[in-house]
């Protein structure tokens, strides 16, 4: 009788030791595994850069699907109720104009620029994937009508699409953020899709 | 630099150090019209909204540059005790005002509204004052701003009698 703890601690011992050993893998057991390889072209490369600006919040806050231009990172509805309105300016008396200049204003931190307005509603990219975006871009019925070419000056030449990169400081007086790729690097990046056919990756 | 910018009918030209200068400042300190007020000093409240080429502009953000050659109307332009504005006699006879700040901001707002939907829509109304009144004076104004359309329709008839 005195045994039997004995044996029952060599009996646990024993099972523990082999659950340990059998459930603890070894790290030479690992083995790596390689990235998957993806053919990635120039032209998906061109088009990444691109798209990675047209989805930035400072584009995509005003090309929204549901004609209320968004504010600020996370991207809230417009303050006070403003929405397209007829024109895409806003409304009759209280429009775009009556707060956004010609340029931003760093005393109030209303951001500004030429033509300030809200994206045509045909140029709706919120809430759309990367392909649809481009595939909205490239349709002269949803594009403004605009040859390739066309949609090269507009996105490489345009005061207020290059807003986005000199978006002025905030209500708080903060720096607004820019797009994850340069002006210039986006510039070449447009006109090199274009150049090299203006392919969609996912087709 | 100097900037000239026609204020309430007169032109005015003002010497000014820096052309960023808010035109509200102008408007208040520089031409000494206080009606025109200061509230948020970000385009949100609209206290300073007052006329650029008819337009409702929100004064504590816009340059003074933007100015130069424009007609600006302060509500001390819109109309005055003897011949007041219909938005203005809608104010009185609706006794809109409490503490009455943030009213001239309103006035210019609706006057603008007017200008271009004669006769506005509750909806009208929603979407284009927007400006902020801490008082909550919301309710008389909505009944203000249909009275001054009333009021403003028929001065345009008897003008158009008149003639």
């Amino acid at each position: 009788m005195k045994l039997k703890p004995f044996y029952t601690f060599v009996s646990l011992f024993v099972v523990g030791a082999i659950l340990v050993f059998a459930n603890t893998p070894k790290i030479s057991g690992y083995s790596h595994v390689e990235n998957e390889v993806v053919n990635e072209t120039k032209s998906d490369d061109s088009y990444n850069k691109m798209m990675d600006v047209l989805t930035h919040q400072r584009c995509m806050n005003c090309h929204p699907s549901d004609h209320i231009p968004k504010q600020g990172d996370e991207s809230h509805p417009h303050y006070f109720g403003m929405a397209r309105g007829e024109d895409n300016h806003g409304f009759e008396a209280t429009s775009c104009n009556t707060c956004h200049q010609s340029e931003n204003n760093l005393n109030s931190g209303v951001p500004g620029a030429p033509h300030w307005a809200l994206a045509p509603a045909s140029m709706a990219w919120e809430g759309l994937t990367r392909a649809q975006i481009a595939e909205r871009l490239l349709d002269k019925n949803t594009n403004g009508n605009r040859s390739h070419q066309e949609l090269i000056k507009h996105m490489t030449e345009d005061d207020l699409v290059l807003w986005a990169w000199e978006p002025g400081v905030d209500a708080d007086g903060e720096p607004r953020t820019i797009p994850p790729v340069s002006k210039e690097e986006f510039k070449k990046a447009v006109e090199n899709w274009f150049a090299d056919g203006a392919v969609i990756p996912s087709k | 630099m100097e900037i000239s910018l026609t204020v309430n009918g007169v032109l005015k030209t003002v010497d000014i150090a820096d052309e960023n200068t808010p035109l509200l400042w102008v408007v208040r300190d520089t031409l000494d019209l206080k009606g025109t007020k200061f509230g948020c000093g970000k385009a949100a409240c609209g206290a300073c909204t007052l006329h650029v080429d008819g337009e409702a502009v929100r004064s504590c953000s816009y340059p003074v540059k933007f100015a130069e050659g424009k007609k600006v109307t302060t509500i001390e332009g819109l109309g005055d005790r003897e011949n007041p504005h219909p938005v203005q006699q809608a104010w009185i006879e609706e006794i809109v005002p409490q503490c009455g700040y943030c009213q001239p901001g309103f006035m210019m707002a609706t006057a603008a509204l007017l200008n271009k939907v004669p006769k506005p829509t509750d909806e009208d109304i929603d979407k284009n004052i927007i400006n902020v009144c801490r008082c909550g004076t919301y309710y008389r104004m909505r009944k203000a701003i249909h009275k001054a359309a009333e009021l403003q329709a028929e001065k345009v008839i008897s003008e158009s009698k008149e003639l």
